[in-house]
Protein backbone atom coordinates (compact mmCIF):
# COMPACT_ATOMS: atom_id res chain seq x y z
CA UNK A 1 0.00 0.00 0.00
CA UNK A 2 1.27 3.61 -0.89
CA UNK A 3 1.17 6.27 1.81
CA UNK A 4 0.85 10.13 2.24
CA UNK A 5 1.69 12.02 5.08
CA UNK A 6 0.43 14.86 5.17
CA UNK A 7 1.62 16.65 8.21
CA UNK A 8 5.17 15.93 8.64
CA UNK A 9 8.04 19.03 9.70
CA UNK A 10 10.78 17.03 7.66
CA UNK A 11 13.10 20.32 8.28
CA UNK A 12 13.63 18.83 11.81
CA UNK A 13 14.33 15.28 11.05
CA UNK A 14 17.12 13.48 9.89
CA UNK A 15 17.72 11.12 6.21
CA UNK A 16 17.14 7.77 8.95
CA UNK A 17 13.72 9.12 8.89
CA UNK A 18 13.47 9.75 5.60
CA UNK A 19 14.82 6.01 4.70
CA UNK A 20 12.80 4.67 6.79
CA UNK A 21 9.46 6.44 5.39
CA UNK A 22 10.29 5.35 2.27
CA UNK A 23 10.89 2.53 2.97
CA UNK A 24 7.43 2.05 4.86
CA UNK A 25 5.76 2.95 1.64
CA UNK A 26 5.19 6.96 2.00
CA UNK A 27 5.53 8.41 -1.37
CA UNK A 28 3.96 11.58 -0.61
CA UNK A 29 4.27 14.00 2.36
CA UNK A 30 3.50 17.69 3.29
CA UNK A 31 5.29 19.41 5.24
CA UNK A 32 3.32 22.64 7.04
CA UNK A 33 4.80 25.99 7.57
CA UNK A 34 5.26 25.69 11.34
CA UNK A 35 7.03 27.20 14.41
CA UNK A 36 10.56 25.79 14.61
CA UNK A 37 10.66 25.10 18.52
CA UNK A 38 12.10 28.79 19.35
CA UNK A 39 11.01 31.86 17.79
CA UNK A 40 12.31 34.14 15.21
CA UNK A 41 13.21 37.20 15.71
CA UNK A 42 13.83 38.70 12.36
CA UNK A 43 11.48 38.44 9.13
CA UNK A 44 14.11 37.53 6.79
CA UNK A 45 14.95 34.10 8.80
CA UNK A 46 11.00 33.20 8.50
CA UNK A 47 11.45 34.08 4.72
CA UNK A 48 14.59 32.06 3.95
CA UNK A 49 12.60 28.94 6.19
CA UNK A 50 9.96 29.73 3.63
CA UNK A 51 12.44 29.29 1.12
CA UNK A 52 14.08 26.09 2.40
CA UNK A 53 10.69 24.68 2.71
CA UNK A 54 9.54 25.16 -0.98
CA UNK A 55 13.17 24.57 -2.10
CA UNK A 56 15.85 22.63 -0.24
CA UNK A 57 13.82 20.23 1.79
CA UNK A 58 11.83 19.23 -1.76
CA UNK A 59 15.02 18.42 -3.10
CA UNK A 60 16.13 17.11 -0.19
CA UNK A 61 13.03 14.40 0.32
CA UNK A 62 13.12 13.87 -3.76
CA UNK A 63 16.57 12.11 -2.98
CA UNK A 64 14.69 9.08 -1.18
CA UNK A 65 12.26 9.15 -3.59
CA UNK A 66 9.32 11.18 -1.67
CA UNK A 67 7.66 13.75 -2.75
CA UNK A 68 7.77 16.98 -0.77
CA UNK A 69 4.71 19.56 -0.68
CA UNK A 70 4.44 22.08 1.88
CA UNK A 71 1.83 24.84 2.80
CA UNK A 72 3.22 28.17 3.84
CA UNK A 73 1.80 30.31 6.27
CA UNK A 74 2.01 32.25 9.49
CA UNK A 75 1.44 30.28 12.48
CA UNK A 76 -0.40 30.95 15.88
CA UNK A 77 2.51 31.46 17.87
CA UNK A 78 4.49 34.06 16.18
CA UNK A 79 0.67 35.42 14.93
CA UNK A 80 1.97 37.27 18.28
CA UNK A 81 4.77 38.51 17.54
CA UNK A 82 3.24 41.63 15.69
CA UNK A 83 6.18 43.20 13.95
CA UNK A 84 7.42 39.71 13.02
CA UNK A 85 3.49 38.66 11.50
CA UNK A 86 3.28 42.32 10.19
CA UNK A 87 6.33 41.36 8.25
CA UNK A 88 5.54 37.88 7.33
CA UNK A 89 2.15 38.95 6.03
CA UNK A 90 3.93 40.86 3.02
CA UNK A 91 6.24 37.80 1.91
CA UNK A 92 3.19 35.61 2.03
CA UNK A 93 1.89 35.92 -1.20
CA UNK A 94 4.86 35.79 -2.93
CA UNK A 95 5.17 32.02 -1.22
CA UNK A 96 1.77 30.88 -2.29
CA UNK A 97 1.41 30.33 -5.96
CA UNK A 98 5.22 28.32 -5.25
CA UNK A 99 5.59 25.13 -7.27
CA UNK A 100 4.09 22.08 -4.82
CA UNK A 101 2.61 24.62 -2.38
CA UNK A 102 -1.11 22.76 -1.70
CA UNK A 103 -2.48 24.96 1.02
CA UNK A 104 -2.32 27.58 3.43
CA UNK A 105 -1.31 26.83 6.69
CA UNK A 106 -0.70 25.79 9.68
CA UNK A 107 -2.66 28.66 10.78
CA UNK A 108 -5.29 29.17 13.59
CA UNK A 109 -4.94 29.54 17.26
CA UNK A 110 -2.48 28.63 20.39
CA UNK A 111 -3.60 30.86 23.23
CA UNK A 112 -6.75 32.29 21.23
CA UNK A 113 -5.49 35.96 21.42
CA UNK A 114 -6.85 39.20 19.54
CA UNK A 115 -3.62 38.91 17.38
CA UNK A 116 -3.88 35.35 16.80
CA UNK A 117 -7.33 36.08 15.53
CA UNK A 118 -6.62 39.04 13.50
CA UNK A 119 -3.98 37.09 11.11
CA UNK A 120 -5.87 33.93 11.18
CA UNK A 121 -8.34 35.82 9.51
CA UNK A 122 -6.23 37.78 7.14
CA UNK A 123 -4.57 34.49 6.01
CA UNK A 124 -7.98 32.77 5.34
CA UNK A 125 -8.32 35.99 3.12
CA UNK A 126 -5.66 35.39 1.40
CA UNK A 127 -6.45 31.29 1.04
CA UNK A 128 -9.76 32.18 -0.32
CA UNK A 129 -8.76 35.07 -3.26
CA UNK A 130 -6.08 32.91 -4.22
CA UNK A 131 -8.64 29.22 -4.51
CA UNK A 132 -5.82 27.20 -1.67
CA UNK A 133 -7.44 24.56 0.73
CA UNK A 134 -6.44 25.74 4.22
CA UNK A 135 -4.44 23.39 6.95
CA UNK A 136 -6.01 24.78 10.55
CA UNK A 137 -3.99 23.73 13.68
CA UNK A 138 -6.40 23.37 16.54
CA UNK A 139 -5.19 24.15 19.80
CA UNK A 140 -3.48 21.95 22.45
CA UNK A 141 -5.49 23.93 25.28
CA UNK A 142 -9.05 24.78 25.51
CA UNK A 143 -8.92 22.51 22.32
CA UNK A 144 -12.81 21.47 22.14
CA UNK A 145 -13.93 25.28 22.12
CA UNK A 146 -10.79 26.84 20.08
CA UNK A 147 -11.49 23.80 17.56
CA UNK A 148 -15.41 25.28 16.96
CA UNK A 149 -14.55 28.54 17.06
CA UNK A 150 -11.64 28.01 14.09
CA UNK A 151 -14.60 26.94 12.12
CA UNK A 152 -17.12 29.45 13.25
CA UNK A 153 -13.90 31.88 11.60
CA UNK A 154 -13.57 30.13 8.83
CA UNK A 155 -17.31 29.91 7.72
CA UNK A 156 -17.20 33.54 8.98
CA UNK A 157 -14.71 34.54 6.15
CA UNK A 158 -16.15 32.81 3.41
CA UNK A 159 -14.75 29.55 3.23
CA UNK A 160 -16.51 26.32 1.84
CA UNK A 161 -15.75 23.70 4.70
CA UNK A 162 -14.43 21.62 1.65
CA UNK A 163 -11.46 23.40 1.46
CA UNK A 164 -10.47 23.66 5.07
CA UNK A 165 -8.62 20.54 6.66
CA UNK A 166 -8.89 20.89 10.99
CA UNK A 167 -6.16 19.22 11.95
CA UNK A 168 -4.71 17.59 15.55
CA UNK A 169 -8.32 16.25 16.21
CA UNK A 170 -9.43 14.22 19.26
CA UNK A 171 -12.58 11.98 20.34
CA UNK A 172 -13.75 15.36 21.44
CA UNK A 173 -13.62 17.07 18.70
CA UNK A 174 -14.32 14.84 15.83
CA UNK A 175 -17.95 15.02 15.42
CA UNK A 176 -18.36 18.28 15.34
CA UNK A 177 -15.66 18.67 12.89
CA UNK A 178 -16.85 15.98 10.51
CA UNK A 179 -20.41 17.47 10.98
CA UNK A 180 -20.21 20.51 9.81
CA UNK A 181 -18.54 19.09 6.63
CA UNK A 182 -14.56 19.78 7.06
CA UNK A 183 -11.91 17.24 6.42
CA UNK A 184 -10.83 16.11 10.02
CA UNK A 185 -6.82 15.22 10.34
CA UNK A 186 -5.41 13.28 12.92
CA UNK A 187 -1.85 13.16 14.52
CA UNK A 188 -0.50 10.35 15.66
CA UNK A 189 1.77 11.64 17.95
CA UNK A 190 3.39 10.45 21.37
CA UNK A 191 1.78 11.67 24.71
CA UNK A 192 0.43 14.92 23.30
CA UNK A 193 -1.88 13.58 20.55
CA UNK A 194 -3.62 10.71 18.83
CA UNK A 195 -2.17 7.37 19.51
CA UNK A 196 -2.67 4.81 16.95
CA UNK A 197 -4.77 2.35 19.34
CA UNK A 198 -7.38 5.15 19.79
CA UNK A 199 -7.43 6.28 15.78
CA UNK A 200 -8.44 2.91 14.95
CA UNK A 201 -11.53 2.75 17.32
CA UNK A 202 -12.23 6.03 15.88
CA UNK A 203 -12.22 4.05 12.65
CA UNK A 204 -14.47 1.62 13.49
CA UNK A 205 -16.77 4.02 14.99
CA UNK A 206 -16.54 6.71 11.61
CA UNK A 207 -15.43 4.83 8.85
CA UNK A 208 -12.92 6.79 6.55
CA UNK A 209 -15.01 9.53 4.90
CA UNK A 210 -12.62 12.80 5.29
CA UNK A 211 -10.97 11.14 7.73
CA UNK A 212 -7.12 12.41 7.44
CA UNK A 213 -4.62 10.61 9.69
CA UNK A 214 -0.72 12.31 9.65
CA UNK A 215 1.93 12.09 12.14
CA UNK A 216 2.65 15.46 13.04
CA UNK A 217 6.36 14.54 13.20
CA UNK A 218 8.68 17.19 14.11
CA UNK A 219 11.24 18.44 16.64
CA UNK A 220 9.79 16.73 19.38
CA UNK A 221 9.83 13.26 20.78
CA UNK A 222 7.61 12.13 17.79
CA UNK A 223 7.37 9.18 15.39
CA UNK A 224 7.58 10.00 11.60
CA UNK A 225 6.22 6.16 11.16
CA UNK A 226 2.95 7.30 12.39
CA UNK A 227 0.89 6.85 9.09
CA UNK A 228 2.22 3.47 8.14
CA UNK A 229 1.96 1.65 11.64
CA UNK A 230 -1.30 3.23 12.26
CA UNK A 231 -2.29 1.41 8.92
CA UNK A 232 -0.78 -1.30 9.50
CA UNK A 233 -2.74 -1.47 12.80
CA UNK A 234 -5.84 -0.92 11.53
CA UNK A 235 -5.22 -3.54 9.02
CA UNK A 236 -4.88 -5.97 11.79
CA UNK A 237 -8.41 -5.06 13.82
CA UNK A 238 -9.57 -5.35 10.95
CA UNK A 239 -10.44 -2.09 9.73
CA UNK A 240 -11.56 -2.50 5.57
CA UNK A 241 -8.49 -2.04 3.34
CA UNK A 242 -10.80 0.70 1.34
CA UNK A 243 -11.17 2.74 4.64
CA UNK A 244 -7.32 2.56 5.42
CA UNK A 245 -6.54 3.69 2.18
CA UNK A 246 -8.77 6.35 1.77
CA UNK A 247 -7.27 7.77 5.79
CA UNK A 248 -4.05 7.23 5.22
CA UNK A 249 -3.87 8.15 1.24
CA UNK A 250 -6.51 9.82 -1.02
CA UNK A 251 -8.56 11.42 1.44
CA UNK A 252 -5.01 13.39 2.04
CA UNK A 253 -4.46 13.81 -2.04
CA UNK A 254 -7.97 14.71 -2.26
CA UNK A 255 -8.21 17.41 0.07
CA UNK A 256 -4.62 18.97 -1.12
CA UNK A 257 -5.08 18.33 -4.74
CA UNK A 258 -7.79 20.48 -4.52
CA UNK A 259 -4.53 23.10 -4.57
CA UNK A 260 -3.92 21.82 -8.12
CA UNK A 261 -0.42 21.13 -6.85
CA UNK A 262 -0.57 18.03 -5.61
CA UNK A 263 -1.30 14.94 -8.37
CA UNK A 264 -0.75 11.34 -8.09
CA UNK A 265 1.09 11.02 -11.56
CA UNK A 266 3.73 13.37 -9.50
CA UNK A 267 4.78 9.59 -8.18
CA UNK A 268 3.31 7.52 -10.69
CA UNK A 269 4.87 8.87 -13.85
CA UNK A 270 6.52 12.22 -12.47
CA UNK A 271 7.59 14.61 -15.99
CA UNK A 272 10.42 14.28 -17.68
CA UNK A 273 11.64 17.60 -16.36
CA UNK A 274 10.98 16.07 -12.85
CA UNK A 275 12.88 13.14 -13.18
CA UNK A 276 15.95 14.73 -14.24
CA UNK A 277 15.99 17.01 -12.00
CA UNK A 278 13.70 16.77 -8.65
CA UNK A 279 12.74 13.14 -8.39
CA UNK A 280 14.62 10.03 -7.82
CA UNK A 281 11.93 7.75 -7.70
CA UNK A 282 11.29 5.38 -4.79
CA UNK A 283 12.33 1.81 -5.26
CA UNK A 284 9.15 0.73 -3.97
CA UNK A 285 7.14 2.06 -6.89
CA UNK A 286 10.14 0.46 -8.86
CA UNK A 287 9.17 -2.92 -7.17
CA UNK A 288 12.73 -3.28 -5.48
CA UNK A 289 11.37 -3.60 -2.52
CA UNK A 290 8.08 -4.67 -0.25
CA UNK A 291 7.02 -2.33 2.19
CA UNK A 292 8.45 -2.94 5.34
CA UNK A 293 8.63 -0.50 8.73
CA UNK A 294 11.47 -0.48 10.53
CA UNK A 295 13.06 1.95 13.17
CA UNK A 296 14.75 4.62 11.55
CA UNK A 297 18.46 3.88 11.56
CA UNK A 298 17.53 0.27 11.97
CA UNK A 299 19.63 -0.63 9.23
CA UNK A 300 22.62 1.35 10.16
CA UNK A 301 22.50 0.58 13.51
CA UNK A 302 23.55 -2.84 12.12
CA UNK A 303 26.21 -2.46 10.29
CA UNK A 304 29.51 -1.49 11.62
CA UNK A 305 30.97 -0.34 8.66
CA UNK A 306 31.14 2.81 7.28
CA UNK A 307 32.86 3.18 3.50
CA UNK B 1 17.43 37.82 -40.30
CA UNK B 2 18.31 36.56 -37.25
CA UNK B 3 16.04 36.47 -34.50
CA UNK B 4 16.61 37.47 -30.93
CA UNK B 5 16.53 35.17 -28.17
CA UNK B 6 13.51 36.75 -26.48
CA UNK B 7 11.72 36.28 -30.13
CA UNK B 8 12.79 32.60 -30.25
CA UNK B 9 11.68 32.02 -26.54
CA UNK B 10 8.26 33.12 -27.27
CA UNK B 11 7.60 31.58 -30.31
CA UNK B 12 8.62 28.40 -29.20
CA UNK B 13 6.10 28.76 -26.24
CA UNK B 14 3.14 30.05 -27.74
CA UNK B 15 3.74 27.20 -30.69
CA UNK B 16 3.81 24.48 -27.96
CA UNK B 17 0.67 26.14 -25.87
CA UNK B 18 -1.02 28.19 -28.48
CA UNK B 19 -4.22 28.35 -26.21
CA UNK B 20 -2.17 30.55 -23.84
CA UNK B 21 -0.91 33.00 -26.41
CA UNK B 22 -3.23 35.69 -25.37
CA UNK B 23 -2.26 35.26 -21.84
CA UNK B 24 1.42 34.98 -22.47
CA UNK B 25 1.59 37.99 -24.68
CA UNK B 26 -0.83 40.19 -23.03
CA UNK B 27 1.58 39.89 -19.71
CA UNK B 28 4.05 40.05 -21.58
CA UNK B 29 3.33 43.19 -22.91
CA UNK B 30 2.42 44.51 -19.65
CA UNK B 31 5.98 43.80 -18.02
CA UNK B 32 7.83 45.14 -21.11
CA UNK B 33 5.45 48.39 -20.23
CA UNK B 34 6.45 48.66 -16.82
CA UNK B 35 4.09 46.55 -14.92
CA UNK B 36 4.86 46.62 -11.15
CA UNK B 37 7.08 43.77 -10.02
CA UNK B 38 3.93 41.82 -8.08
CA UNK B 39 2.94 41.43 -11.72
CA UNK B 40 5.99 39.69 -12.33
CA UNK B 41 5.77 37.41 -9.62
CA UNK B 42 2.21 36.83 -10.50
CA UNK B 43 3.83 35.59 -13.50
CA UNK B 44 6.37 33.63 -12.63
CA UNK B 45 3.75 31.89 -10.15
CA UNK B 46 1.49 30.91 -12.97
CA UNK B 47 3.94 30.10 -15.79
CA UNK B 48 3.83 26.16 -15.06
CA UNK B 49 -0.09 26.35 -14.16
CA UNK B 50 -1.04 27.47 -17.49
CA UNK B 51 1.85 25.74 -19.68
CA UNK B 52 2.55 22.94 -17.58
CA UNK B 53 5.98 21.61 -17.04
CA UNK B 54 6.88 19.29 -20.35
CA UNK B 55 9.89 20.12 -22.37
CA UNK B 56 10.05 22.47 -25.25
CA UNK B 57 9.92 21.00 -28.08
CA UNK B 58 13.09 21.86 -30.24
CA UNK B 59 14.19 20.72 -33.41
CA UNK B 60 17.80 20.91 -34.60
CA UNK B 61 17.13 24.38 -36.57
CA UNK B 62 15.89 25.43 -33.16
CA UNK B 63 18.50 24.54 -31.55
CA UNK B 64 20.73 26.52 -34.42
CA UNK B 65 19.02 29.31 -33.97
CA UNK B 66 19.31 29.40 -30.84
CA UNK B 67 23.10 29.44 -31.19
CA UNK B 68 22.94 31.84 -33.66
CA UNK B 69 21.05 34.53 -31.32
CA UNK B 70 23.50 33.59 -28.55
CA UNK B 71 26.59 32.04 -29.16
CA UNK B 72 27.10 28.96 -26.85
CA UNK B 73 23.37 28.74 -25.92
CA UNK B 74 21.74 25.73 -25.49
CA UNK B 75 18.00 25.57 -24.74
CA UNK B 76 18.35 21.86 -24.78
CA UNK B 77 16.17 20.40 -22.23
CA UNK B 78 14.41 23.55 -20.89
CA UNK B 79 11.19 23.44 -20.08
CA UNK B 80 8.12 25.05 -21.54
CA UNK B 81 7.61 26.99 -17.97
CA UNK B 82 10.79 27.62 -17.47
CA UNK B 83 11.54 29.36 -20.79
CA UNK B 84 8.68 31.41 -20.16
CA UNK B 85 10.22 32.57 -16.31
CA UNK B 86 13.15 33.55 -17.99
CA UNK B 87 11.30 35.15 -21.20
CA UNK B 88 9.30 37.20 -18.58
CA UNK B 89 13.31 38.59 -16.68
CA UNK B 90 14.26 39.69 -19.81
CA UNK B 91 11.08 41.35 -21.06
CA UNK B 92 10.37 43.21 -17.61
CA UNK B 93 11.38 46.81 -17.86
CA UNK B 94 12.49 48.25 -14.24
CA UNK B 95 14.84 50.86 -13.05
CA UNK B 96 16.77 48.11 -10.99
CA UNK B 97 19.90 46.97 -11.68
CA UNK B 98 19.51 43.38 -12.99
CA UNK B 99 21.53 41.71 -10.61
CA UNK B 100 19.70 43.18 -8.18
CA UNK B 101 15.85 42.06 -9.54
CA UNK B 102 17.69 38.38 -10.04
CA UNK B 103 18.57 37.99 -6.19
CA UNK B 104 15.73 39.42 -5.21
CA UNK B 105 13.95 36.16 -7.12
CA UNK B 106 16.15 34.31 -6.45
CA UNK B 107 15.93 34.44 -2.92
CA UNK B 108 12.58 33.31 -3.23
CA UNK B 109 12.28 31.02 -5.87
CA UNK B 110 11.20 27.29 -5.70
CA UNK B 111 13.75 24.33 -7.05
CA UNK B 112 12.15 24.57 -10.67
CA UNK B 113 12.11 28.41 -10.76
CA UNK B 114 16.00 28.43 -9.48
CA UNK B 115 16.61 26.31 -12.24
CA UNK B 116 15.19 28.38 -14.40
CA UNK B 117 16.52 31.60 -13.22
CA UNK B 118 19.89 30.02 -13.79
CA UNK B 119 19.64 28.55 -16.92
CA UNK B 120 19.16 31.87 -18.23
CA UNK B 121 22.55 33.47 -17.50
CA UNK B 122 23.97 33.71 -21.01
CA UNK B 123 21.00 35.64 -21.65
CA UNK B 124 20.93 38.22 -19.19
CA UNK B 125 22.52 41.49 -19.34
CA UNK B 126 25.28 43.30 -17.62
CA UNK B 127 26.93 39.54 -17.27
CA UNK B 128 29.96 40.86 -15.28
CA UNK B 129 27.78 42.36 -12.25
CA UNK B 130 26.21 38.39 -11.44
CA UNK B 131 29.40 37.09 -9.81
CA UNK B 132 27.55 36.92 -6.55
CA UNK B 133 24.27 35.33 -7.92
CA UNK B 134 25.76 33.00 -10.14
CA UNK B 135 28.54 32.25 -6.96
CA UNK B 136 25.46 31.47 -4.78
CA UNK B 137 24.41 29.27 -7.55
CA UNK B 138 27.15 27.18 -7.73
CA UNK B 139 27.16 26.72 -4.15
CA UNK B 140 23.76 25.47 -4.03
CA UNK B 141 23.26 21.62 -2.19
CA UNK B 142 20.99 20.89 -4.82
CA UNK B 143 22.91 19.37 -7.52
CA UNK B 144 20.07 20.24 -10.15
CA UNK B 145 20.64 24.11 -9.74
CA UNK B 146 24.85 23.37 -10.15
CA UNK B 147 24.00 21.83 -12.59
CA UNK B 148 22.04 24.51 -14.14
CA UNK B 149 24.65 26.77 -14.67
CA UNK B 150 27.60 24.13 -14.93
CA UNK B 151 25.90 22.29 -18.21
CA UNK B 152 24.69 23.55 -21.38
CA UNK B 153 25.96 26.72 -20.33
CA UNK B 154 28.24 29.05 -22.19
CA UNK B 155 28.09 31.69 -18.97
CA UNK B 156 31.35 29.77 -17.21
CA UNK B 157 33.23 29.34 -19.82
CA UNK B 158 32.72 32.96 -21.29
CA UNK B 159 32.73 34.86 -17.63
CA UNK B 160 34.25 32.82 -14.96
CA UNK B 161 38.23 33.22 -13.61
CA UNK B 162 40.34 30.50 -13.80
CA UNK B 163 39.73 29.92 -9.35
CA UNK B 164 35.85 30.04 -10.02
CA UNK B 165 36.52 27.84 -13.32
CA UNK B 166 38.54 25.13 -11.28
CA UNK B 167 36.23 24.48 -8.43
CA UNK B 168 33.04 23.85 -10.42
CA UNK B 169 34.87 21.29 -12.24
CA UNK B 170 35.57 19.95 -8.83
CA UNK B 171 32.48 20.37 -7.46
CA UNK B 172 30.85 18.75 -10.54
CA UNK B 173 32.97 15.25 -9.47
CA UNK B 174 32.10 15.81 -5.65
CA UNK B 175 28.42 15.74 -6.09
CA UNK B 176 28.56 12.79 -8.96
CA UNK B 177 27.43 14.53 -11.65
CA UNK B 178 29.23 14.44 -14.99
CA UNK B 179 31.66 16.63 -16.97
CA UNK B 180 31.22 15.98 -20.54
CA UNK B 181 28.15 18.76 -20.78
CA UNK B 182 30.29 21.74 -19.25
CA UNK B 183 30.68 23.84 -22.19
CA UNK B 184 34.42 24.56 -22.58
CA UNK B 185 35.80 21.78 -20.79
CA UNK B 186 38.36 21.57 -23.46
CA UNK B 187 38.87 25.53 -24.25
CA UNK B 188 39.32 26.19 -20.56
CA UNK B 189 41.75 23.25 -19.75
CA UNK B 190 44.85 24.80 -17.43
CA UNK B 191 47.65 23.63 -15.75
CA UNK B 192 46.44 24.33 -12.15
CA UNK B 193 42.91 22.52 -12.57
CA UNK B 194 44.99 19.43 -14.18
CA UNK B 195 47.37 19.31 -10.49
CA UNK B 196 43.96 19.81 -8.49
CA UNK B 197 42.35 16.97 -10.48
CA UNK B 198 45.46 14.87 -10.53
CA UNK B 199 45.70 15.03 -6.33
CA UNK B 200 41.92 14.45 -6.41
CA UNK B 201 42.52 11.32 -8.75
CA UNK B 202 44.84 10.32 -5.86
CA UNK B 203 43.21 10.70 -3.17
CA UNK B 204 40.21 8.26 -4.82
CA UNK B 205 43.05 5.55 -5.31
CA UNK B 206 44.61 6.17 -1.86
CA UNK B 207 40.47 5.48 -0.96
CA UNK B 208 39.96 2.81 -2.75
CA UNK B 209 37.50 4.84 -4.96
CA UNK B 210 36.43 4.90 -8.71
CA UNK B 211 37.58 8.20 -10.90
CA UNK B 212 35.50 9.07 -13.70
CA UNK B 213 37.86 9.14 -16.87
CA UNK B 214 36.02 12.06 -18.07
CA UNK B 215 38.66 13.73 -15.19
CA UNK B 216 41.18 13.15 -17.84
CA UNK B 217 39.67 15.63 -20.60
CA UNK B 218 40.72 18.27 -18.76
CA UNK B 219 44.20 17.07 -17.55
CA UNK B 220 45.30 15.31 -21.26
CA UNK B 221 46.80 18.31 -22.44
CA UNK B 222 49.12 19.05 -19.61
CA UNK B 223 50.23 15.17 -18.78
CA UNK B 224 54.07 15.80 -19.66
CA UNK B 225 54.29 18.80 -17.26
CA UNK B 226 56.82 18.41 -14.67
CA UNK B 227 54.12 18.87 -11.86
CA UNK B 228 51.75 16.02 -13.05
CA UNK B 229 54.07 13.51 -14.96
CA UNK B 230 55.55 11.85 -11.98
CA UNK B 231 52.38 11.12 -10.35
CA UNK B 232 50.59 9.96 -13.33
CA UNK B 233 53.49 7.52 -14.40
CA UNK B 234 53.19 6.04 -10.67
CA UNK B 235 49.14 5.91 -10.67
CA UNK B 236 50.15 3.85 -14.47
CA UNK B 237 52.47 1.61 -12.23
CA UNK B 238 50.22 0.73 -9.87
CA UNK B 239 48.01 -0.45 -12.29
CA UNK B 240 45.10 2.54 -11.27
CA UNK B 241 45.76 4.32 -14.42
CA UNK B 242 45.23 3.10 -17.69
CA UNK B 243 47.76 4.85 -20.09
CA UNK B 244 45.05 5.17 -22.84
CA UNK B 245 43.28 7.56 -21.12
CA UNK B 246 46.00 9.76 -21.47
CA UNK B 247 46.29 9.65 -25.33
Amino acid sequence: MMYIDPHAHMISRTTDDYEAMAAAGVVALIEPAFWVGQPRTYVGTYVDYLSSIVGWERFRASQFGIRHYCTVGLNSKEANNEELAEGVMEWLPRFALKEGVVAIGEIGYDEQTPLEDKYFRLQLSLAKELNLPVMVHTPHRDKKRGTSKSMDVCEEMGMDPSMVIIDHNNEETVAETLQRGYWAGFSIYPSTKMGNVRMVELLKQYGGERIIVDSACDWGISDCLGVAKTAHLALQSGIPEETVRKVCYQNALDAYGQSGQMNEQDWLNPAPIDQRTLYEGNSILRGGREPKIEAPGERRAGQLLIE
Amino acid sequence: MSNTAESLLRNWIVEQAPEQATWVDGSLDALAQGAPDRDLYIFLGYAPRKLGKADLNLTDDDLADANAAKPGWSPKGWSIDGAARVLALLTATSNRPFAERFKDLRRTSDVSEMIALYRGLPLYPDPETMDFEVGEGLRSNIRAVFEAIAHHNPFPRDNFDEHRWNHMILKALFVGSTLAPIVGLRDRANPELARILVDYAQERWAAGRPVTDELWISVRPFKDDPAIADQLSEAVGKGYLNKEVLL
